[in-house]
């Protein structure tokens, strides 16, 4: 019985582990970042000056807010109607197939590839194609990182949309087809509202990788400390600037870099909060 | 009358026909874009990689980026290899999972045991939040704990560290989910012969989940092979083979990460993504394999 006791014991501890980790990444987090914070008080945030120049310095997050987001956007935006018509292959017109399982091996595969390696294959294949089709400049920025985050979050959209689409009743779609409707009418009046729910905490989780990917679009967006004008401008994500500059950081700047994966922390795990909420509810 | 009607309403249906052929026509199209890239990325390693394979690629240290040069005027391969990026990934790694398995294994197993209770969902919602953090963020957290405050310096232990948390709630989830498949019967028989609660835990319940628990770690660490960015403020890399954790140290993404910012060393990046793809390949499709054997 007392050895019970003890396996109980252990087994919470190391439940309360996992707590303490987590607390313990925000209070770093907030440790690290309070002397940005006290400099340029909430500034920080909405200010979207970056200048690292020795005595007077000034840092501002803006231009990497607007620049994640922008960018994650973009991404969802380009991934959805690719990801969305994957998982109503996987999940609707070829369940249960040969061909679809091999499809569905092939998209969890875009999962297993590096980030690093997404950017060199955005690098030398991508940017020069687009440079190729017209696009301004050197091929990089905004757009471009946009189109390689989209690849990279398809597998996260599609496999929760395709679980979601392939659990929604048989018999009420039979009852459909029953009434004469065609197959694409069955997915638009009943697949997709029944399965409407998931198909979105899919996508909301997504963007929520989205926000925080760095190497393939460190490569790609073009690195430079404003806030970007448009789609095809230039700019940088906030794990892209933290990636970039944290090499020569130290003081100030350490601590602005610190303070911007405090905001990315914070907004990522907003995101996930509010995508597993959603899944909840559904169950 | 009559048949005007019919010859309508079948005008009408055979529009609705081609809509929902042109929209089936349109997801295969869709589909078809979507995997492309898997294709098109693997292609590229493979024909740009594997004239830079060979044993000298695996049991070498990088070369210093002016014999690199000197080999690329002369029309030569780059002599030397990836061993100091082989031996830190495996490192760390190793290291990583040591941290990893068997704080994840436990938090699954109490999530298991308690499900429904206050403690439980806490740690399963942190848990679960904790999968979502930035690799990135993992970096600079153990920087801001290792690398400060334990190594005193950039060290193959910090960027495990970084690791480790980002496959922990891999590793409680999947844990979880291999116990709840387990029949509950197995447990109650062996708690009825009076077995002590430890023991059901290692004799019953890790046996008959093993091979869902491999297929989690499994994915797990195929989810960290290729992490650059939490490496890149931890473990900084390293120009010769290094076994001691306290020191920096060199891992394949490192290494893909600096040729690619060294002019003269770009004719090793598709090699080394081509071997850290295909380790990363081989543990996708081993635990696929697993969990296909499980159903």
């Amino acid at each position: 019985m007392n050895s019970d006791k003890i396996t109980k014991a252990v087994l919470f501890s190391v439940s309360i582990l996992i707590l303490l980790l987590a607390a313990g990444m925000l209070y770093s987090l907030v440790g690290g970042s309070l002397s940005a914070f006290k400099t340029f008080g909430l500034q920080f945030i909405v200010s979207g000056e970056w200048d690292p120049t020795y005595g007077h310095e000034k840092y501002g997050a803006l231009p990497f807010i607007v620049g994640t987001l922008i960018t994650s956007f973009a991404a969802l935006l380009i991934s959805l109607p690719l990801s969305f018509s994957t998982s109503l292959f996987l999940g609707e017109y070829y369940r249960g197939t040969r061909v679809a399982r091999i499809l569905g091996i092939l998209v969890d595969l875009l999962a297993g590839i590096p980030s690093i390696v997404y950017g060199l294959w955005g690098f030398y294949v991508l940017r020069p194609m687009l440079i190729d089709l017209g696009f301004g400049g050197q091929g990089f920025g905004i757009f471009t990182a946009s189109l390689i985050l989209a690849i990279m979050i398809i597998p996260y959209a599609t496999s929760l949309s395709n679980e979601i689409i392939s659990m929604v009743p048989n018999d009420l779609k039979e009852a459909a087809y029953s009434l004469g409707a065609t197959r694409l009418e069955v997915i638009t009046s009943v697949t997709i509202p029944a399965a409407r729910s998931g198909i979105v905490a899919g996508y909301i989780l997504s963007f929520g990788r989205a926000l925080g990917e760095t190497m393939a679009v460190t490569m790609l967006i073009g690195n430079t400390n404003q806030v970007p004008g448009g789609l095809f401008d230039t700019g940088n994500t906030m794990a892209s600037v933290i990636a970039n500059q944290f090499g020569e950081a130290d003081g100030l700047k350490l601590s602005s870099l610190i303070a911007i994966g405090l905001l990315l922390f914070l907004m990522t795990g907003l995101i996930n909060a509010i995508g597993k909420l959603i899944i909840k509810k559904m169950n | 009358m009559e048949s005007i009607h019919a010859l309508k309403s079948q005008d009408h249906s055979s529009g609705r026909l081609r809509k929902d052929k042109l929209v089936l026509g349109g997801v295969i199209v869709l589909s078809l874009v979507t995997i492309s890239p898997i294709i098109l990325i693997i292609w590229k390693l493979v024909a740009e990689g594997y004239r830079q394979i060979s044993l000298d690629f695996l049991i070498k240290n990088t070369p210093d980026t002016f014999e690199a040069m000197t080999a690329v005027a002369n029309g030569e391969l780059i002599p030397g290899g990836i061993a100091n990026g082989i031996v830190g990934t495996l490192l760390m790694v190793v290291l990583a999972s040591a941290l990893a398995i068997p704080i994840g294994v436990l938090t699954g197993i109490y999530l298991y045991e308690n499900q429904g209770s206050f403690m439980a969902n806490l740690t399963r919602n942190i848990s679960d939040i904790l999968q979502g953090v930035p690799s990135i963020v993992l970096g600079l957290i153990s920087y801001l704990w290792v690398v400060k405050h334990i190594t005193m310096g950039f060290s193959a232990l910090a960027g495990s560290v970084s690791l480790s948390i980002m496959m922990l709630p891999m590793i409680v989830r999947s844990t979880e989910e291999t116990l709840k498949m387990i029949p509950e019967s197995l447990k109650e028989a062996a708690l009825a012969l009076g077995v002590p609660y430890h023991k059901v835990i290692l004799r019953v319940l890790i046996p008959t989940g093993f091979s869902g628990l491999l297929t989690g770690i499994l994915l797990g660490i195929s989810r960290i092979l290729g992490e650059t960015a939490p490496l890149m403020l931890t473990a900084l890399g390293s120009s010769t083979i290094n076994l001691d954790m306290t020191k920096p140290t060199s891992a394949i993404p490192l290494l893909i990460w600096e040729f690619y910012n060294d002019p003269n060393m770009i004719g090793l990046i598709w090699s080394s993504s081509l071997l850290l793809m295909a380790m990363i390949l081989i543990l996708n499709l081993v635990s696929k394999q697993l969990a296909a054997k499980r159903r």
